[in-house]
């Protein structure tokens, strides 16, 4: 449905660092530390290995217990004991450091260790022990070159910038990055102190502030790693195994050169370089530099994320007043950071989106080799994209040749924009390409193993769809609907095979959102629902699974919020201080835009069908607003004229005139007492709120982490409060249901909580989340 | 060497097919004596050559094919361009194939399956590649202005159109030795490829050495009777491959990597250097041969061309042919008295040796119960190879196929073997049998 980019859409790998450390540089660890770490340490080391080969210490990390290494308490340990063995040994004249797993050097740390944590203290001190032994790495007395195959985040990079020299394959799982911030912390062992020295104030400022990921050859080209390995293929071991060996054997040989001098860290600076290192020794500048920063981390995060706030704060004071000031200020400020609701409401939507990238159905009888998907339109072509981009197989049938040719350009643009973007070569943009076979009839249908239907949203052609389909397919092929607010129950009713029946919604752009909301009816089988899942996350969708009714759980949710937003519009609010309103909340996309996104139409047809099946609770706003509107052609972007007007490249959205005499001749009178700005706001956001917690009580949502990440990932719900479930504990249930009982004085029942919200409220022991 | 009580590879109901002979031009380092000439002047020298050393009859050829790579747009029927100049009868049809370092294997196997199928009788094949001149382009936005200027109608027109050209569309499009799907460098996958099978830096060194030592020797031995003179307009007569240098390894060991800076194995020294040169035969079912009056060289026995991933399995071409092609001819590597194999790069030659002495390699990406093993270096490219002779990218095949044959002969040997690898992760082999003394 909606086009909305959320602040936490990118995937991210446990992405913190953390810290154990004690111990002083070489030998003088004392007595008290070593008695420590035995103690610790049962015997053999699990964690840490290292060898000695021609005088270079080789390092190599692997947590037996998981896919990827974090920085344990325990990891920690046994590194400090190895480095100290290391810089003990006389006969070692440089290391190497490397990580035994193929697709990750170290990803972070432990976040349940700083969840673990009570106190803003206990998690500075986490930051300070952490900073200590990355001192001592850094101070070496003999070179340290980190060799990075796979992902090298969080205290993994702040380890990495550490050492003296870096190494890095060209492997597409090689990624580098401090994602902390998507995590409402900052990286607290020294990152915000090593990389504006390493990378530049700019480069240093992009990389905290937006978490992103940075592949290796800009990485290079950005000074933060030293060398580049490619990844080789089959040899005389597996290509995984070989290009761990390999980066190894060039990172001794590296190694070896650091310590015989052959080799020098420091870089010859170009002209440009030289040039911009001398305007930012100016303090003028880097003052104006500090203020853009701040002044677009504010319009950006209109002041809702504190992260970034104190990201900036840290950088600053090492920049300005010293080392030993910039450390203490980016551990204090981690403390603080680890201890707010943005932080946890942020962490919590990181284990959701664990939680919801597993199959909880088991393995599907069989895989999903070949898939036919029905419609060519926006919808249809994008999960057309992200199936065959995954390498499996898919017919796109359309009805006619113009949709079909607009579907397969659809598909083909998308591919074609990696390429542009260079995360796809146009060879492999072509062999994807292969995959797809655009279609106006059945052909081939017979070897479908599952059909998703995109069709026009009305239930008599769904039907008709449905037994077209059902006679040309296998017995085993699950038929699935791309709905976003018809009941699958009632599609079913036309299937001779319920059970293989399923609903599938995703949301638009379908290349860009990663939510699949997956709709099950009483009848659908296990295995279908299984086989759904096993396709969604193969398109690499975060999945929620809920039980079938009119719109589901999403729709149903958004669906009161936008009749509110009309209401509010109908009031008088324009178009653009309803956005400035939303946005002002931590909605990623304002309402009005938002409504223009999803289409004036589709909004119009679900606020009448979810207002047939709910009643007056989905009141407010008139529907006749929105059928006026799309009488008018005003249909959203898509018609280039919705609350808005589309088309010219200007910068500044233009209110549609159109819109706003309709909305005219639609005035209703505000009442005075719940129209302030924030009443607006907790007017949508709270039918928003009560809705999902509706839909809890009723079943239809499994569990509040599957409705939180619903929201945030499908609808734009505020990252930053962590979904309608979290947003209901960290606000306070009785606070809320206050609000809501001074509206629905003054509207009705569209404001009345429903009774589940009305127990939390009534015992504030009562949480959705523990 | 080899028994003579071997069986023959003859099959009931197949034609044979031989080879009456082979020549080349001189192969010279790109820009040396030949700089001035262009691809069809080669490719005719070579074709003059064979009918020079063949005695053949102008008229008696059925049908020409010609391999070559870097095509010169304006003869890109480089054959046909070829054979007019060479004196053939312009009643001799002729066409061009192209598949990178195994073109001419490709001209040599489309001529077998031309005689084969009973459609021609005696068919000439070869192969030219001419790196001292290559087609460098106009960027293709300057191309498209100047396509459409031809069809501008005003002058206000020409004009606005010669207006739009910026400093950007002036930059000219190099050719470069890169796969088009990967983008990758040759070179450079060939570093990548010996660094996966852990062929050292000494390793491609000391091939690369005994490459020159062995062609040394060959050149002055005589043993290179393939190379023909050529009187080269405005030139000398050139007579010797100019690219044969023994060094020393310490001479080798100084050079820095070529493709991978700075960790790289592959230098100069040990790949194959860019080359001039040409290359022909001639080929025809024995009974026409005989009924010439030829005595053959050499038959031309079964064939196989094999691809696979060009990214990282691309110069891998021989350790897919070989076993393919011996288990065609019901041979095992043991049979065979002489290898021919093309030496793209030292590295890549020792990255095959080691796959086909593999087991796991053979299980894991064959789907082969065992490995086929690697030739015994005493039979292997004992009269240099690639590396060393040079390596006009389609004129390559021949000479590996000419090379056997004159090996059997000397060396007194039956079966014969020649394997190339080719961009775009092919490859090729061909079972080659003596032809009774």
């Amino acid at each position: 449905m909606a086009s909305v980019r959320l602040l936490l859409t990118r995937r991210c790998c446990t992405a913190l660092k953390t810290t154990t450390g004690h111990g002083q540089r070489s030998l003088s660890v004392s007595s008290a530390v070593l008695a420590l770490l035995c103690l610790s340490l049962s015997a053999a080391r699990t964690h840490v290995s290292y060898e000695v080969k021609d005088n270079v210490a080789v390092v190599r990390i692997n947590d037996p217990t998981s896919k990827v290494n974090t920085l344990s308490r325990h990891m920690q340990a046994e590194m400090v004991e190895v480095m100290n063995e290391i810089w003990g040994n006389a006969a070692v004249k440089s290391a190497v450091l490397i990580s035994r797993k193929p697709g990750c050097f170290i990803a972070g740390a432990d976040i349940n260790m700083i969840q673990a944590c009570k106190t803003a203290e206990e998690v500075t001190s986490l930051s300070q022990e952490g900073q200590k032994i990355f001192d001592q790495v850094e101070k070496s007395p003999i070179p340290i070159v980190a060799a990075i195959n796979g992902s090298c985040l969080g205290g993994g990079l702040e380890f990495a910038i550490a050492c003296q020299y870096r190494i890095a394959t060209k492997s597409k799982k090689t990624i580098l990055g401090t994602p902390e911030v998507m995590l409402g912390l900052l990286p607290g062992a020294g990152g915000t102190q090593r990389l504006p020295k390493m990378v530049g104030l700019p480069a240093a400022f992009d990389m905290m502030l937006t978490g992103k990921n940075i592949r290796p050859d800009k990485a290079k080209k950005m000074g933060l790693v030293h060398q580049l390995v490619d990844p080789l293929g089959p040899g005389l071991k597996s290509p995984e195994e070989r290009t761990i060996e390999y980066l190894e054997e060039v990172a001794v040989d590296f190694a070896k050169g650091l310590a015989g001098r052959k080799v020098t860290v420091e870089k010859k600076k170009g002209l440009v370089q030289k040039i911009q290192d001398f305007v930012m020794g100016l303090p003028p500048v880097r003052k104006q530099i500090y203020k853009t920063v701040h002044s677009k981390v504010m319009k950006q995060s209109k002041g809702l994320y504190p992260a970034p706030l104190k990201i900036i704060e840290c950088i600053q004071t090492g920049i300005e007043k010293g080392n030993a000031a910039g450390y203490l200020t980016e551990s204090q400020n981690f403390g603080k950071l680890a201890m707010t609701s943005e932080s946890r409401a942020l962490i919590g939507l990181y284990h959701g989106q664990v939680t919801c990238k597993k199959n909880h159905f088991g393995k599907p009888e069989r895989d999903v080799k070949k898939l036919a998907v029905l419609g060519a339109g926006l919808m249809g072509a994008g999960i057309a994209q992200v199936t065959i981009d995954k390498g499996v197989a898919t017919i796109l049938k359309d009805t006619t040749e113009e949709g079909l040719a607009r579907g397969h350009q659809q598909v083909y643009k998308g591919l074609n924009d990696k390429t542009k973007k260079k995360s796809l070569t146009t060879f492999e943009r072509d062999g994807i390409m292969s995959l797809l076979s655009g279609q106006l009839d059945y052909r081939d249908f017979e070897n479908a193993d599952m059909v998703i239907e995109a069709v026009f949203e009305d239930l008599s052609i769904k039907h008709k769809v449905v037994k077209e389909v059902e006679a040309v397919i296998p017995p085993h092929c699950i038929f699935a609907t791309n709905t976003s607010a018809l009941p699958i129950k009632d599609i079913a009713a036309a299937s001779k095979r319920p059970e293989k029946v399923i609903g599938m919604h995703y949301f638009s752009p379908v290349d860009k959102m990663q939510l699949l909301e997956i709709i099950t009816t009483n009848k659908t089988s296990k295995d279908t629902t299984a086989s759904a899942v096993a396709v969604g996350l193969k398109q690499g969708k975060v999945i929620i699974v809920v039980g079938d009714g009119p719109g589901f759980y999403t729709t149903r949710c958004l669906a009161p919020m936008l009749a509110e937003a009309v209401r509010a519009l109908q009031e008088g609010v324009g178009p653009k201080k309803l956005d400035s309103l939303t946005t002002g909340f931590g909605f990623p996309v304002g309402a009005a835009t938002l409504a223009d996104e999803v289409g004036i139409d589709v909004a119009a047809h679900v606020a009448e069908d979810l207002g047939k099946a709910f009643g007056t609770r989905f009141g407010g706003g008139n529907v006749e607003v929105l059928k006026m509107m799309v009488q008018k052609g005003f249909k959203g972007r898509k018609s280039g004229k919705g609350c808005y007007v589309y088309g010219a490249k200007s910068k500044e959205k233009k209110v549609n005139s159109g819109a706003e005499d309709i909305l005219k001749s639609f005035k209703l009178t505000a009442p005075p007492a719940v129209s302030a700005d924030e009443d607006i706001q907790y007017r949508l956001v709270s039918r928003f709120v009560n809705e999902a917690v509706l839909c809890l009580q009723e079943g239809i949502l499994p569990d509040p982490v599957q409705g939180d990440i619903g929201a945030v990932f499908g609808l734009g719900f505020p990252p930053c409060l962590g979904g309608p479930f979290r947003f209901v504990d960290s606000h306070g249930a009785d606070k809320l249901v206050q609000k809501m009982k001074r509206f629905e004085e003054a509207y009705g029942n569209q404001f009345t909580p429903c009774q589940l919200l009305l127990d939390h409220a009534k015992d504030s022991s009562k949480r959705f989340h523990k | 060497m080899s028994a003579p009580s071997k069986k023959t590879l003859a099959k009931p109901g197949v034609k044979n097919i031989v080879l009456v002979d082979g020549v080349r031009t001189p192969f010279l380092q790109s820009g040396t004596t030949y700089a001035d000439l262009m691809p069809h002047d080669l490719a005719r020298a070579a074709l003059q050559g064979l009918l020079n050393r063949t005695g053949l009859p102008k008229d008696a050829v059925d049908y020409i094919v010609y391999g070559t790579v870097i095509q010169e747009v304006k003869t890109s029927n480089v054959a046909r361009e070829a054979a007019l100049g060479a004196g053939f009868s312009d009643k001799t049809p002729a066409h061009t194939v192209t598949m990178a370092c195994i073109s001419s294997n490709q001209a040599m196997t489309t001529a077998v399956g031309l005689i084969a199928a009973g459609q021609c009788d005696a068919v000439v094949a070869g192969g030219v590649e001419f790196m001292s001149d290559v087609p460098i382009r106009h960027s293709r936005k300057m191309r498209k202005t100047m396509l459409s200027l031809n069809k501008a109608k005003t002058l206000g027109a020409r004009l606005s159109l010669l207006g739009s050209i910026r400093l950007a569309h002036l930059s000219p499009e190099l050719p470069a030795v890169a796969e088009f799907s990967t983008a990758e460098t040759m070179g450079h996958s060939a570093d990548r490829l010996a660094a996966a099978f852990g062929v050292s830096r000494l390793e491609q060194d000391e091939f690369a050495l005994r490459s020159h030592t062995l062609a040394k020797k060959a050149q002055d031995g005589g043993m290179l009777s393939d190379v023909i003179s050529f009187k080269v307009p405005g030139r000398d007569i050139v007579s010797k491959d100019n690219g044969i240098r023994p060094a020393t390894m310490e001479q080798l060991a100084k050079l820095k990597p070529a493709f991978i800076k700075p960790h790289g194995t592959v230098t100069a020294a040990n790949s194959s250097f860019l080359t001039d040169g040409a290359s022909a035969v001639l080929i025809m079912s024995e009974e026409k041969a005989l009924a010439m009056g030829y005595k053959p060289k050499a038959y031309l026995r079964d064939f196989v061309y094999v691809s696979q991933d060009p990214k990282d399995q691309l110069l891998l071409g021989p350790t897919y042919a070989t076993p393919k092609v011996l288990e065609k001819s019901g041979l095992t590597l043991n049979d065979i008295d002489v290898f021919e194999f093309h030496e793209a790069f030292a590295g890549q030659i020792m990255a095959n040796l080691k796959a086909m002495e593999s087991d796991w390699f053979a299980q894991t990406y064959m789907g082969r119960k065992t490995k086929v093993g690697a030739p015994p270096m005493e039979k292997f490219n004992t009269w240099g190879g690639s590396l060393s002779l040079g390596h006009p990218f389609a004129a390559t095949g021949c000479r590996l196929v000419t090379t056997v044959a004159h090996r059997l002969q000397k060396e007194g040997g039956q079966y014969g073997l020649v394997a190339a690898c080719a961009a775009g992760g092919q490859g090729h082999a061909m079972v080659i049998e003596a032809y009774p003394q």
